[in-house]
């Protein structure tokens, strides 16, 4: 059976349901929106100072929101335990998990894309540096932060309060890729250095963490 | 080779599943044949739905070992068992078909293929393939037949089921019972717990009593004022 075959499956299974129900990406967008707004009250920054927070503020406002969708992964797969006929099927455990982690980078994405304008029309953000790296620091961040997340939200499933641990999970150890975002959105921005090193540092955590997700994935799924 | 003479599709040695401090298997010893039907009975909380998941390879012994048709790693062989559930094991925002559909396709079933499949699968259990209906808009009694349904997908040499007749109406759950003697009929092992044994006295070759954990009795008539 191929391996692509049911990562498709599962995917398009996740996008259908997502689409019908619109949970997560409600939830995200009206909390990003929120935290757009407060923020915008709370400090009323020049544009100079708009650059050098910018970065800081809009991954923060993406981790919290997608920590809204990652805590949904696995809970149609609890309801009705519907993850017992997954696991007693022939198919294989890490294409449910890259499925699972593509799923919630596209919904991540959606949500970057659709709150990147108004970030910038609130703090009337201008990049002075090179404006299209932007572009592969939103995709290395949002896959570093849904594939940790993914990874995690399957260890917090059978825990009593996964909302609570799924964070505690996650945070710490996206300390290095969150670093790696805000300072590379923070050099875009302002111009006043490469955003190359955190890039690296970000293709690097991606690949590491990708790998030992997969290795490890189906040893969670497995766990009673 | 007669089905008498076939080595046992399950073999059973001294299986203890613990959950903490409870034990909800204490030493299971059994060996079920190939071909035949056999209704697991007892109190609830026993240890039938844990015997099921355990064969199911959805949960793992504590101590001792299980052999499912000749593996003792389940996963090897999962393609040839149907598993029901007592939840439906179903997405309840996808139609019925939209549903096997998806799990066809995890057994390596696709397109017109899988198509066909589906809507063998649900007409065998008595229900509409073209309803355009999320199945959580369904009645319990479909819901069950829906998990049926799914659980024949595959064409399973053994089928566990864990109380198929729940919530379904008395006309149905005899239907229901009709289809799974014609499966074992056909060839199929089947292990089914159910608190209504007597829908399924006609078909059934064994009855297995647990009791604490432990198979306590297995007979081939069901006991006088057991329904």
């Amino acid at each position: 059976m191929s391996f692509l075959a049911v990562m498709r499956a599962t995917l398009a299974k996740d996008l259908r349901l997502e689409w019908r129900s619109k949970d997560a990406i409600n939830a995200m967008l009206f909390f990003s929106l929120l935290v757009v707004v407060i923020f915008s009250f709370a400090f009323e920054p020049t544009a100079e100072e708009s650059r050098k927070i910018a970065g800081g503020l809009v991954w923060v406002a993406f981790l919290f929101a997608a920590i809204v969708v990652l805590n949904q992964t696995w809970a149609r797969e609890l309801r009705n335990h519907v993850l017992d006929a997954y696991r007693m099927s022939p198919a294989s455990a890490n294409s449910l998990f890259l499925a699972k982690a593509f799923g919630n980078f596209i919904f991540v994405i959606v949500l970057e894309a659709l709150m990147t304008p108004l970030f910038i029309a609130f703090y009337r953000l201008g990049a002075i540096g090179p404006a299209w790296e932007l572009l592969p620091i939103a995709t290395l961040g949002t896959w570093a932060l849904v594939v940790n997340g993914t990874f995690f939200a399957a260890i917090s499933l059978r825990t009593r309060s996964r909302e609570v641990m799924l964070p505690l999970l996650l945070f710490p150890i996206s300390v290095p890729a969150l670093l790696g975002m805000v300072n590379a959105t923070t050099a875009v921005l302002t111009g006043e250095e490469s955003a190359r090193f955190w890039i690296t540092l970000l293709v690097a955590y991606d690949v590491v963490f990708t790998i030992a997700c997969l290795l490890l994935f189906e040893t969670i799924l497995e766990a009673e | 080779m007669p089905i008498s003479d076939a080595p046992p599709i399950i073999i059973a040695d001294g299986v203890i599943k613990q959950f903490g401090r409870f034990a909800a298997l204490r030493g299971v010893n059994a060996e079920f044949a190939p071909g035949r039907l056999y209704v697991v009975l007892g109190d609830n909380g026993a240890g039938k739905t844990t015997l099921l998941r355990t064969i199911a390879g959805l949960a793992q012994p504590t101590r001792g070992t299980i052999s499912v048709l000749g593996a003792k790693e389940i996963k090897t062989v999962c393609s040839q068992i149907g598993y029901m559930a007592h939840p439906s094991l179903l997405y309840d925002e996808m139609t019925g078909f939209e549903n096997l559909r998806y799990f066809a396709g995890l057994y390596g079933i696709h397109d017109d293929a899988a198509n066909f499949t589906c809507r063998e699968a649900i007409i065998s259990v008595k229900l509409d393939p073209d309803l355009n209906r999320p199945v959580g808009q369904y009645s319990q009694g479909m819901r069950q037949r829906m998990s049926l349904a799914r659980a024949l997908l595959n064409d399973p040499t053994l089928l566990l089921l864990d109380e198929p007749f729940s919530n379904v109406d008395f006309h149905s759950a005899q239907e229901m019972a009709t289809l799974l003697g014609q499966m074992r009929d056909q060839g199929k092992t089947l292990l089914v717990v159910t608190h209504q044994p007597g829908l399924l006295e006609p078909a059934a070759d064994e009855f297995v009593w647990i009791d604490s954990g432990k198979i306590v009795d297995r007979t081939s008539k069901l006991r006088a004022g057991t329904q």
